[in-house]
């Protein structure tokens, strides 16, 4: 991903004086090593806080329902995958999108690699060819950055955007031979005691911040369920069972919409693998519908459609 | 223990299923009454959330049913329905809710004999599992 700082600001310039969008959407660097943060370029002189590397996981495309501006964006597979959401929903229109499409490499999980250096604390971190450079005020390592790649990124089959304008640099190759779902297999071959017991250990840190809803591109609704009063449908407080509720219906909810970019997971704050609950629905729709999501622009999603010959073995 | 008996609670379709209902009670066919209907004018209408509300409130089974593929007052009402309550069921399964507590059926007006047995299946599928113990919201005691 060396280059891509350049090249973005480089096409943000052009983009701002040639007055073609109003805004440029992509991430500036953090404070802290690990942590980018998103960044609106507004203006030329913003241009050149505008930064790449491999720890811009958030996924962008959640700050563009409601704007009604002309919108550059920097997009890597995922996030471009909820572009085709948003549109297909129609929360943003295709002409207001300039679209700079950014080949992927995965990104970085930064809670795998703070728990490597055994509570010493990084100062800056760099990569280059396929290693992380981290460095403290007493230490140095050299780790593999494969190795340290986001859960979702190591299992991606989408690494190059699947919508843009223009890309920042030639695509790189798709992982083969991926097996998406070993874990959910491994779940599904539990007895129903064994699987409630998984997912309640799984979420029972919960605190109910809803860090992943936010983080979250595909949640837009004017009226979040949680927030519904009348009728309520989940409590609000952190009852076991309420927990339930929401992780169970935070992920029906996304049914056929996710794309499995990961923001809720690195945005929770207790690492919590919420994407146990979307990975079940997003094997289910690939298996029974085959769909995937976000891939192809002029296709309803799985929900908003059927078909007269869908299975329907479940019912009596 | 001996005495408990299951709380369903069913969803109706008002065309198909919750005529069956009636027809199956004009026929004088005898089905469990552990059912509590609840008509919704169409499978569409069914939210998702209505099922986990049922068994939130400490249902022991849940039953939609709804009009025949290809017969919906609404023409297409139960074909969206399918697709939700496929994945529905399937990730209730997945987190732990047992296979026998949650059903789907098609019935139409004139099925009364489908409805009495259905109902019959629904009822015996959860006794056999006994009381429901999942996803039960406890409530405060107020002494």
């Amino acid at each position: 991903m060396q280059g891509y700082t350049e090249r973005i600001q480089e096409a943000a310039r052009r983009l701002l004086a040639d007055k073609r969008v109003d805004v440029v959407i992509g991430f500036r660097k953090g404070t802290v090593p690990f942590m980018n943060e998103p960044f609106l370029a507004k203006n030329l002189d913003q241009v050149r806080q505008l930064h790449w590397d491999g720890n811009c996981g958030i996924n962008l495309a959640n700050y563009l329902p409601k704007r009604t501006d002309r919108i550059g964006i920097v997009a890597k597979g995922c996030d471009s995958r909820n572009i085709v959401v948003h549109l297909l929903e129609y929360q943003i229109k295709r002409e207001q999108l300039y679209i700079l499409g950014a080949p992927c490499r995965g990104m970085i999980d930064r809670r795998r690699i703070l728990a490597s250096l055994d509570g010493r604390d990084p100062s800056s971190a760099e990569e280059k060819d396929g290693v992380i450079k981290v460095v403290g005020s007493d230490f140095e390592v050299t780790l593999d950055r494969q190795e340290y790649l986001q859960e979702n990124c190591s299992i991606c089959i989408h690494r190059n955007p699947v919508i843009f304008d223009e890309l920042l640099a030639e695509p790189v190759p798709e992982q083969q031979d991926v097996d998406r779902y070993p874990d959910v297999r491994q779940v599904e071959a539990m007895s129903p005691e064994q699987r409630w017991v998984y997912f309640d250990d799984l979420i029972k840190t919960c605190i109910r911040c809803y860090a992943c809803r936010n983080a979250c591109p595909l949640c837009f609704c004017p009226t979040c369920f949680v927030e519904e009063s009348r009728p309520q449908w989940v409590g609000k407080s952190i009852d076991p069972t309420d927990v339930r509720t929401f992780h169970f219906l935070r992920a029906y909810h996304v049914a056929g919409r996710c794309t499995d970019c990961g923001a809720c997971e690195r945005a929770c704050p207790v690492g919590i693998k919420m994407r146990q609950f979307t990975k079940k629905l997003e094997k289910d729709i690939k298996e029974l519908y085959g769909y995937e999501a976000g891939v192809i622009s002029d296709q309803r999603p799985p929900l908003d459609t059927y078909r007269p010959d869908d299975p329907q073995q479940f019912i009596k | 223990m001996s005495q408990w008996e299951p709380k369903i609670v069913a969803f109706l379709c008002s065309w198909s299923s919750y005529p069956g209902a009636d027809y199956a009670g004009l026929t004088r066919l005898a089905y469990p009454p552990n059912i509590r209907i609840i008509k919704v004018p169409c499978a569409g209408r069914i939210n998702p959330k209505f099922i986990l509300s049922a068994l939130r409130r400490g249902a022991d089974g849940v039953w939609i049913s709804a009009c025949h593929p290809g017969d919906c007052h609404y023409l297409e009402g139960n074909l969206y329905a399918r697709r939700k309550f496929a994945l529905m069921k399937s990730l209730l399964e997945h987190t732990g809710i047992e296979p026998g507590r949650v059903h789907f059926s098609w019935i139409s007006a004139t099925e009364g004999h489908k409805f009495a047995d259905v109902a019959k299946e629904v009822v015996s599928s959860a006794k056999a599992l006994g009381p429901a113990k999942h996803m039960i919201k406890k409530e405060a005691e107020v002494a």
